[in-house]
């Protein structure tokens, strides 16, 4: 089943001014690189310099010679130049990793400089908001907050380096149980050679006493990010991490293949936000970041519940689908994404919603905006299980054309095999309508307000899922994302 | 307040107004009636600048100014209001949220302070309370899921917050039950004054008999080819519009 809205040509909204991208610069911290090119000796290399076990070494090679009998994949709705994977540098990491900060006053000061022009100033920000920030600056994290006070509530907030150093045991047990190596050409990518990333083990009954964020961040030329990214809840736990990343401005094409896995066991709550903000490319389409991300959350326990939120306005390529397994009875899982594409931007992302335990829940909220030359596609999968009875989930999928130049797409895939089952999918399209607009200016209210108070609204059902202060940012971030867009 | 001289406009390159000429003092109520087609939205959507409506010869002169001149949120910035016929919705933004965005952004315009916000909840209830229109229509989104009647009351209480020195309803009364023109008109009349010029675009008379016009236009093909009292819209209401087919009545032209 496909929808495909293309806007109409006789529109008067379909002006584009272009919009520099705040967040382009370039840190000249010196990175210790590996030379391009990817090899089992490569991957060796980056197990060495992490003094990782040999299973993590073993379990990095399986995964390699995976990935060498995969393909790219190319179903997505995407179009996307031959990516050459030896032409990639597969590990960058600062040169002050040597003697690590032990707190944010040892940070390389170019470093907070860095963060203080993305508009994160960490120790701030930390202090202020009472948030505890894993800053992942190109593969290596450089400052951890709040470790103390997390670890009086028995909460473990790290990067992966450090997590395969400290509780290999918890790592072992749970690394690739819900990403397999497998799983698809990135993940497989991303599990030969990722370089680091969070970790967060939440203890059973333990309310994690704060928001975990973490900022990423892609720097030295060339080199693909590949963050590893695992989080359990223990029964009855619960705990919100955030995560927003940016990005220098770049002419090449910059490869970031991530892997999220998250795993809440009984009774337990994970809520992952997510505001991504990477270079988008320029006004002409060069540049920009691919990002192909595989993010799946495993409702392992009964009653468990994992809650996905995306705002999506960066990348010159998303590819990116957040699922929820809901194997536990009574599981729930959400899904509510807000995804910009500007100039020649292309996203295609969704989620999978997988029932398989009893009485399972799923709800998704999806709200795709395409301006400029910008495509957008949405691609869900709602899956019942035999044995999934009484499964209920509820898609509702909007998409928003401004200007004459873009396309919003739909792809909803439904498979039941119970038949008890109750699955709704509602879509729409619409366009920011030059009758909207006028409506506003005929009452007072300039064009560029009128436009981020209607997006605002449009995404209003999504926004509300976010942190409050992550809220704020993200509708400066559209904001700024369509400053100009209509005019 | 308007003047409007030899007023020539094309929409998608097709001439709709061909040669208008009106004049509106301070505090007149003019309706102008005539039937579909006749070019009595274009006028309305002219004089308070919509994209697509092109003025191809004439004037329109507002409080002294070259309103052609001025992009459409300065027009409204100085008080030229249009009730649409068919009000926008646009979900997710609260109703409040809007029309306080609305009067702020006009009140700096004229260099007057921002209203907070218990500051202008406070000038809404008083107007609220005025219009009869219920609290539960401040906590919607504009105009969403609200009914033909609720909709025309929302554009006339966005009216009476925004309080304009000029403004034009396209056909306000259309799709109204009795009751609810009644309610509308009502909020109308009380939004009546002598530093206030109100148009009444209508297609029928029945709202005239709420809302009494000072003068009353008879427009046809782009023209206006009759005005007189508010005796005319009777006539009107009585003998319907075939009779401007035939040639028009001895009513004044102009």
């Amino acid at each position: 089943m496909s929808n495909e809205h293309n806007s109409p040509d006789t529109t008067s909204v379909d002006h584009f001014v272009q919009q520099k991208y705040r967040h382009g610069f370039v840190t000249d911290i010196e990175s210790e690189t590996v030379p391009p090119g990817l090899n089992e000796d490569v991957v060796r290399w980056i197990s060495a310099r992490k003094c990782e076990p040999e299973w993590l070494l073993e379990w990095r090679l399986q995964s390699y010679r995976r990935w060498l009998d995969m393909e790219s994949p190319d179903w997505a709705h995407l179009q996307i130049e031959p990516i050459d994977f030896q032409a990639i540098s597969y590990f960058s990491a600062p040169k002050s990793d040597k003697d690590r900060p032990q707190s944010l006053d040892d940070v390389d000061p170019k470093l907070l400089e860095t963060y203080d022009k993305l508009g994160v100033p960490l120790h701030e920000r930390a202090r202020l908001a009472g948030v505890a920030v894993d800053a992942v600056f190109d593969s290596v994290s450089v400052g951890t907050t709040f470790r103390k006070e997390l670890k009086e509530a028995g909460v473990i907030f790290c990067s992966f380096s450090e997590a395969v150093k400290d509780y290999p045991e918890l790592v072992q047990k749970y690394l690739g149980t819900v990403v397999p190596s497998r799983d698809n050409f990135f993940a497989a990518l991303n599990s030969a050679v990722f370089s680091d990333g969070s970790f967060v083990f939440i203890p059973k009954g333990v309310r994690c006493p704060m928001e975990l964020s973490t900022y990423f961040r892609i720097n030295a030329a060339e080199t693909g990010q590949f963050e590893r990214t695992l989080i359990i809840a223990e029964d009855s736990s619960h705990v919100s991490y955030l995560e927003g990343c940016t990005a220098p401005m770049r002419d090449e094409n910059q490869l970031h293949a991530a892997v999220v896995e998250l795993v809440a066991l009984e009774d337990a709550e994970i809520k992952y936000s997510t505001v991504q903000n990477w270079y988008p490319g320029d006004e002409n389409g060069v540049g920009g970041i691919y990002n192909f991300v595989t993010k799946r959350g495993d409702c392992r326990g009964n009653r468990s519940k994992i809650s996905w939120t995306q705002v999506e306005t960066g990348s010159a390529i998303t590819w990116k689908y957040p699922s929820c397994v809901l194997r536990g009875d009574r599981s729930v899982g959400e899904f509510y994404s807000v995804a910009l594409t500007n100039n020649y931007q292309q996203a295609d992302t969704g989620t999978k919603m997988i029932h398989i335990g009893r009485d399972t829940r799923s709800k998704i909220i999806s709200k795709g905006i395409s301006a400029g030359k910008g495509q957008n596609a949405y691609r869900g999968l709602v899956r019942v299980a035999k044995k999934a009875e009484n499964a209920r989930n509820y898609t509702q999928c909007d998409s928003m054309l401004i200007g004459k130049g873009c396309g919003a797409h739909t792809f909803p895939y439904i498979e039941v095999a119970n038949p008890s089952a109750k699955v709704e999918h509602e879509a729409t399209t619409s366009r920011i309508g030059e009758d909207q607009l006028f409506y506003c200016l005929q009452r007072g209210i300039s064009e560029e307000d009128a436009v981020s108070m209607i997006v605002d609204g449009f995404c209003k059902q999504v926004f509300r899922e976010l942190p409050m202060e992550f809220a704020v940012e993200a509708k400066a971030l559209l904001e700024v994302s369509l400053e100009g867009a209509v005019g | 307040m308007l003047e409007i001289k030899n007023l020539h406009a094309t929409v998608g390159g097709k001439p709709i107004l061909k040669g208008i000429d009106l004049k509106v003092a301070d505090g007149e109520v003019h309706a102008i009636m005539g039937p579909n087609g006749s070019g009595k939205s274009t006028l309305g959507y002219v004089i308070s600048g919509r994209e697509g409506y092109e003025v191809t010869a004439g004037e329109v002169i507002y409080k002294g100014k070259n309103l052609l001149e001025l992009e459409p949120e300065e027009r409204a910035c100085e008080g030229v209001f249009l009730a649409f016929q068919y009000p926008v919705e646009i979900p997710g933004v609260n109703n409040t949220y809007f029309l306080r965005a609305a009067l702020n952004a006009q009140r700096k315009y004229r260099e007057q302070p921002e209203l907070d916000s218990m500051q202008f909840l406070k000038l809404v209830r008083e107007k609220l309370g005025v219009l009869h229109i219920s609290d539960d229509l401040l906590h919607r989104a504009v105009n969403e899921g609200f009914s033909g009647g609720e909709k025309k009351r929302n554009e006339i209480f966005q009216m009476a917050v925004l309080e304009p020195s000029l403004a034009i309803l396209d056909e306000t009364d259309s799709g109204l039950d009795i009751d609810a023109l009644r309610l509308v008109a009502e909020g109308v009349n009380r939004l009546r004054s002598e530093d206030r010029s109100i148009i009444v675009v209508t297609h029928y008379q029945r709202l005239l008999e709420h809302i009494v016009p000072d003068v009353v236009h008879v427009l046809s093909d782009g023209k206006i080819v009759a005005s007189g009292d508010a005796s005319l819209a009777l006539k009107l209401e009585d003998e319907g519009y075939s009779w401007l087919e035939q040639g028009g009545i001895g009513a004044v032209a102009g």
